[in-house]
């Protein structure tokens, strides 16, 4: 039985070159979210049920239409960070980066799609 | 961790071998909530789409985010949100140093689930 960690390899190389970058930044858009999802449960609720016509209508106000970009925009980013965590934890070696990858793109790619749409419905 | 080699050292007990607990089943509902919104938020953003594409885009995401299937994965959504919500504020009040003695762990666990189920119903009742 040994008692040496592979800790000893590490020392002193750093924090993979990124410290606490994550951490903060998951913290940051967590306090986004805390704001933000609350105003969109409601401003989407009440538009979800409704005709097109009607939908078109309420997301070119400019308050249920921010609340919508920002949240869909934090929210993507903040999923990419967090499912990040999960991949790192649970799946190993190249599977890991690959879906690392494919998060980061559905994560960008459905915020860009959501920031589209809703300028489109505004314009 | 199970791809470092660990060597000749000891191991330690894992998850099979501990009797649930209020905090173990709370903190891995925060992960299993985050990651399932995947689902929601994907639905969410393709009604925004399909109502800046064409009418009958919209017609094709409305029908299936209001079916009893969009229903159903919108009401546990919704759950999801204000569970993971709460499971975050927690989170950054832990951030702060606070909040770590047995009682008050307690406490806000049962606050967590107890919070999210309210504001689940509080929210369907309201919509």
């Amino acid at each position: 039985m040994r008692y040496l960690t592979s800790r000893k390899q590490v020392d002193g190389l750093g924090a993979a070159r990124t410290g606490t970058t994550h951490f903060w930044r998951v913290t940051v858009s967590s306090l986004a979210l805390l704001i933000l999802v609350p105003l969109f449960v409601f401003t989407f609720g009440r538009a979800l049920g409704q005709g097109h016509i009607e939908v078109l209508a309420y997301y070119s106000h400019p308050f249920p239409a921010l609340v919508a970009a920002l949240t869909l925009a934090v929210g993507w980013l903040h999923f990419k960070d967090g499912v990040r965590v999960l991949l790192e934890d649970y799946v190993h070696g190249h599977a890991r980066q690959i879906m690392i990858v494919l998060t980061v793109f559905i994560s960008y790619g459905a915020a860009a799609a959501g920031l589209y749409a809703l300028a489109r419905i505004a314009f | 961790m199970a791809d470092v080699n660990r060597g000749n050292r000891p191991l330690s007990p894992h998850l099979t071998i501990y009797r649930p607990q209020l905090n173990s089943i709370t903190s891995i509902l925060t992960r299993i909530t985050g990651n399932a919104l995947l689902v929601g938020a994907l639905l969410v953003t393709w009604w925004f789409l399909a109502a800046a594409t064409s009418p009958d885009a919209f017609a094709t995401a409305d029908a299936v985010i209001t079916s009893w299937f969009g229903d159903l994965v919108m009401f546990l959504s919704l759950w999801a949100l204000w569970y993971h919500t709460l499971a975050g504020l927690r989170h950054l009040y832990w951030h702060t140093g606070a909040g770590f003695d047995l009682k008050t762990v307690e406490m806000l666990g049962w606050g967590v689930i107890g919070g999210s189920v309210l504001l689940t119903l509080l929210t369907v009742i309201i919509i």
